[in-house]
């Protein structure tokens, strides 16, 4: 395991999720998640765990955004928090 | 509060042995006689697809239970019609393009040929984005096929292929309307596949059940497949992962189909 | 001092993963917003299955596919002894398997009540909803 490669995603990991719940829009919160989600893909493929990463990738960042848009389209967008 | 657990999780990690080392704990006790034994059991090489679905399928059909009730909570907490407000339709004259009429009626018309029915946040009709969806859909569902096929094999199995499947469909809903899509594949057919999936799973095991042997024990199969037991649980396990892609599938496009529409089934996104 | 740092440097992937979980467990808890603390609930979930898939982590060892040809006489070319050494412990992925799918269907079952929320108090802000339930 590289540990550059590692560091670097794992950086990348952090500032995503903490973008997610920080802001004020809940359309980008949604696609800072799925940005997450592929982030997290990412980490397991290099630790080897080739079929928890495909399911990640399948199902975080395909199914679970999707999820998230089409909730916050039928509820309201902005929030103050 | 938060800190005071982040602390005391910090403190739980220095007991931890070095990254990725060979010797720790976690490898020693039952995944050697996993990782040794699995191909001459199972004719199976994907480790993880013969632990999941033959090793520990109990834990397998429980969750696929979980999946499907999961979708019914859903279908239940959205799906109650409501009569309290009188439809609000809208209704678009093709001819001339940009009339859009507003109709508030109690009795539903019927169809209509001059007038195409549209939805409240309506995007004009776009030919790249629906011609493309609607080609890629086909190679989708090969794709989904293949994975849960090449479980075996490759990595995949019955959940990535099932949700590939599913999200072939949420891709025509999203890209046409949500009614192109339920004219497809209507909510009965997608509400009976959901526990159709559950039941091939639980029906397996029953089955190896009723011919002698545990539940769950693909070994039995070998009976009625005409093959030697190593090979029959190959095939068990493809059977159940064909049970659980189904089940996936559905549930994934139940879900959608009641978040999307807050229960009534008219618009989409 | 030192040997603090040097600690540091050993574990520094527990220490982010500690850190990703405190994110989600605040997201949760200190948020108002329902959807933002179901994005917590998700960032959460999420590291908990990196830190169990991490754990199965080898040194030098590959994924846990067993080795084989390909072609018609792909049944007979397997290695004769297979070394339990040589491959990542297929344990940990074969749970979060399990858990990633729960925690999408967690997920549908949670955005599917926010909205039923939305339906009846007009709002998703914690503290409107609240004053909106003590008025009646």
């Amino acid at each position: 395991m590289i540990w550059q490669l590692d560091l670097a995603i794992l950086t990348l990991v952090v500032i995503a999720a903490i973008g997610a719940i920080a802001i004020k829009d809940l359309l980008g919160s949604a696609i800072l998640f799925g940005a997450y989600s592929f982030m997290m893909c990412l980490l397991w493929a290099i630790m080897g765990a080739v079929d928890v990463a495909f399911t990640e990738a399948s199902v975080g960042a395909g199914v679970s955004t999707v999820f998230f848009v089409a909730a916050v389209f039928r509820t309201t967008r902005r929030t103050k928090d | 509060m938060v800190i005071l657990t982040g602390a005391l999780l910090i403190y739980a990690m220095g007991d931890f042995p070095s990254w990725a080392d060979p010797a720790s704990p976690a490898h020693n006790h039952v995944s050697p006689r996993y990782i040794e034994k699995s191909l001459e059991q199972t004719s199976v090489p994907n480790i993880v697809t013969a632990v999941l679905a033959d090793y520990r399928g109990y834990d397998t059909m429980f969750e696929t239970t979980v999946v499907f009730a999961a979708g019914v909570v859903c279908f239940f907490l959205l799906r109650i019609p409501r009569k309290d407000e009188p439809t609000v339709r809208r209704y678009r004259h093709t001819l001339t393009g940009m009339t859009i009429r507003v109709k508030e009626t109690r009795q539903i018309p019927p169809v209509l040929e001059e007038f195409e029915r549209i939805d409240t946040l309506w995007a004009p009709h776009d030919l790249i984005i629906k011609t493309c969806c609607r080609i890629l859909v086909p190679f989708l569902q090969l794709f989904g096929l293949y994975v849960i096929a090449h479980g075996h094999h490759s990595p995949g199995g019955g959940f990535q292929g099932g949700v590939i499947l599913g999200a072939s469909m949420i891709l025509l809903a999203i890209s046409h309307d949500l009614r192109t899509a339920i004219g497809r594949m209507s909510e009965r057919v997608h509400a009976i596949l959901c526990p159709v999936g559950v039941f091939i799973y639980a029906g397996t095991g029953a089955l190896c059940m009723v011919l002698g042997l545990n539940f769950l024990d693909y070994g039995a199969l070998a009976g009625i497949l005409h093959v030697d037991p190593v090979t029959a649980r190959s095939h068990g396990i493809l059977i159940v992962e064909i049970g659980v892609g189904l089940a996936v599938m559905a549930t994934m496009i139940w879900i959608y189909n009641n978040i999307s529409s807050k229960g009534k089934y008219d618009e989409g996104l | 001092m030192p040997d603090l740092i040097t600690s540091i440097v050993d574990y520094y992937n527990y220490l982010i993963y500690v850190i990703l979980m405190m994110i989600g467990l605040y997201a949760m808890i200190a948020k108002k917003n329902l959807v933002k603390k179901i994005v917590g609930m998700n960032i959460f979930q999420t590291a908990i299955i990196l830190f169990y898939v991490s754990i199965g982590a080898k040194k030098g060892a590959t994924i846990p596919i067993i080795q084989h040809g390909h072609g018609e006489g792909a049944h007979e070319i397997v290695p004769s002894v297979i070394e339990a050494a040589e491959y990542i412990n297929p344990l940990p992925h074969v749970l979060m398997l399990t858990a990633i799918v729960v925690a999408v269907a967690t997920l549908g079952v949670a955005l599917a009540l926010a909205i039923k929320v939305y339906n009846r108090y007009e709002t998703l802000e914690e503290d409107e909803i609240l004053a909106q339930i003590r008025e009646t």
